[in-house]
């Protein structure tokens, strides 16, 4: 029943490629920007926040635009870029890019609410007990919120397998480049006879996004039960 | 362990604004909630920033508004037992004992973890999970934490005030011979007049954010006489001899005391309320209280219209309540024989 060609699975390695490696250099940055949230008392704390959330609540297009616009040749970013003779728009990791901007709010969401839920007062027996913060931070924050740094992480992946409205316009619709399931979905749509193809991807898309959903459970439940103990 | 402390820190609707030296070994904090017990306590451990102000522990400065010092926490050597524990959830108790342990050189860890867990009774536990534990473990497991970190001063934040009646006077010997032990210096804070007079030998009284002055357990408890309805509590140190005629024998000092059979099996120190003792001008030939000794009157206080008699039975204080008629029938005075006379069944076992 399912009869994939080359191009369907280049753009299931693709979005695979994609959403892993969004996810992966995500990773530190969300932490990072949930632990100022949370920990520090910085000025323009909710600004920050807002900032951070944005993304969420813009059309996905609207975000793929603006980052058409700063990533391209002219753009701030983009012409920086150039002079390293890096070009990002149309390019896999512009699909990246896009996928890391959409995704980033889930992931600082899902951290922080796990940062949040870690009593204080172990962050102050930690730190009477002769740890610097940057021990405190390895030895008891981390630890403690490693089920929210997962379940943010999957998130994350998963809504970057489903990326569409950004990617499409700051990276295209190249097959075998930046075609990942999406807009294959979207190509066999439009194409005369394509409705077997883009179900056969759909279901792809339904068995690699329930995966990540059973893969986050299994780990959550693992360190709950080991927070038992 | 001298410690200097000038400290102002306002909150909404709260001012602490304190200035005091105390040096001593085992040194009480005491004051009702909200007297700014706990604010002194995280000032003194580097978790909350004075407004202004100085900490020197020891000669050591620990904070200096004036000089612009801030030593954090992790460098002060002041270890803290919160009132729940806070053990580390994700880690085995053997790892929450050797936290601050590993945090310190090779060269001051003098303590050793194998002799505080026979001390604590902690060897049982080593390999288990923070999270099966009962509340009085967990107590003992943050003292352990807190005394392997080789602290120069342990602040014990109402550790016992979690734990039910029964519990909390299980933990007072171990908290006692672990101090004894490894003679850490201690601040315990708390608002519980029975442990204030058991773990400390001098006290800070605190109200609203205020230091209200030095005092000491005696005066505390004779205070209380004043106002409380279970009267001056007497904390006797007994040592059981054995059993005769259905009662317990125990020596108090010179002196031999009948404790009914409950008290047989357990403890050592024993509450014993002024309220229960009566006094006599001569002795009574027959009574059928079994405690009657030969006292003399050392002092003679009143507190809040009640009139409260120190005695001197064989070497051993005691404290006896009575009202002021009793006092002129029998001629209470200091240097008067009295005869004091109390139930086998008076007693409270508390440890």
């Amino acid at each position: 029943m399912l009869d994939l060609i080359s191009s369907d699975y280049q753009a299931i390695w693709l979005s695979a490629k994609v959403a892993t490696t969004a996810t992966v250099v995500s990773l530190p940055f969300g932490f990072a920007a949930a632990y100022l949230i949370v920990f520090t008392r910085m000025r323009g704390k909710s600004v920050f926040d807002a900032l951070v959330n944005l993304p969420l609540v813009l059309p996905p297009v609207v975000v793929g635009y603006l980052l058409l616009l700063a990533l391209g040749e002219r753009g701030w970013i983009g012409s920086l870029l150039a002079e390293f003779d890096i070009r990002i728009v149309f390019t896999w990791m512009a699909a990246v890019v896009a996928s890391a901007v959409v995704g980033f709010p889930l992931l600082v969401r899902s951290i922080r609410i796990g940062l949040e839920a870690i009593d204080d007062r172990l962050i102050q027996a930690s730190r009477t007990l002769g740890a610097p913060w940057y021990d405190t931070l390895f030895t008891i924050i981390l630890p403690l919120s490693i089920r929210s740094i997962f379940a943010g992480a999957s998130l994350m992946f998963a809504r970057s397998l489903g990326e569409f409205g950004a990617t499409i316009i700051v990276a295209g619709n190249i097959p075998g480049v930046t075609q990942t399931i999406p807009l294959a979905i979207y190509d066999y749509t439009n194409m005369p006879g394509g409705e077997a193809m883009a179900l056969a991807l759909c279901l792809v898309s339904i068995v690699l996004s329930y995966t990540v959903l059973l893969i986050n459970e299994g780990l959550a439940h693992r360190f709950h039960r080991e927070r038992r103990r | 362990m001298r410690l200097d402390v000038s400290l102002r820190k306002s909150f909404e609707g709260f001012a602490f604004q304190s200035e005091f030296r105390v040096e001593g070994e085992r040194i009480g904090i005491f004051g009702r909630s909200g007297s700014g017990k706990s604010t002194l306590v995280h000032m003194l451990a580097g978790l909350l920033r004075p407004d202004s102000g100085e900490i020197r522990l020891d000669g050591r400065i620990l904070y200096s508004s004036a000089e612009g010092i801030d030593v954090p926490p992790e460098r002060r050597r002041i270890a803290v037992v919160f009132q729940h524990a806070h053990l580390f959830p994700h880690m085995s108790v053997l790892r929450n004992l050797l936290y601050g342990y590993k945090r310190i050189p090779k060269a001051e860890r003098k303590i050793d973890p194998d002799a505080l867990c026979r001390v604590l009774d902690l060897d049982r536990l080593l390999s288990r999970g923070v999270n099966t534990l009962s509340g009085g473990e967990r107590q003992r497991v943050a003292l352990g934490r807190a005394v392997l970190a080789a602290p120069s001063l342990i602040l014990m934040d109402e550790p016992l005030t979690g734990l039910d009646e029964g519990l909390k006077y299980q933990i007072i010997p171990y908290l006692k011979s672990t101090f004894a032990e490894f003679g850490i210096p201690l601040l315990f804070i708390s608002h519980s007049l029975n442990e204030m007079r058991l773990m400390t030998d001098r006290i800070l009284e605190f109200e609203s954010g205020r230091l209200m002055g030095e005092t000491s357990g005696e005066e505390l408890a004779r205070r209380r006489m004043g106002t409380s309805q279970v009267g001056y509590i007497n904390l006797l140190r007994l040592v059981r001899i054995g059993e005769r005629d259905g009662l317990c024998t125990f020596r108090w000092g010179e002196r031999e005391l009948y404790l009914t059979s409950d008290a047989c099996e357990t403890g050592e120190v024993f509450e014993l309320s002024s309220k229960d003792i009566m006094l006599f001008k001569r002795h009574p030939e027959a009574i059928s209280a079994r405690n009657l000794l030969p006292c003399r009157v050392t002092d003679v206080f009143e507190m809040d219209g009640r009139v409260g008699v120190e005695l001197d039975c064989g070497g051993e204080k005691l404290v006896s309540e009575v009202v002021h008629p009793a006092v002129d029938e029998l001629g209470i005075a200091s240097g008067a024989e009295v005869f004091a006379a109390f139930k086998a069944s008076a007693f409270r076992v508390l440890y």
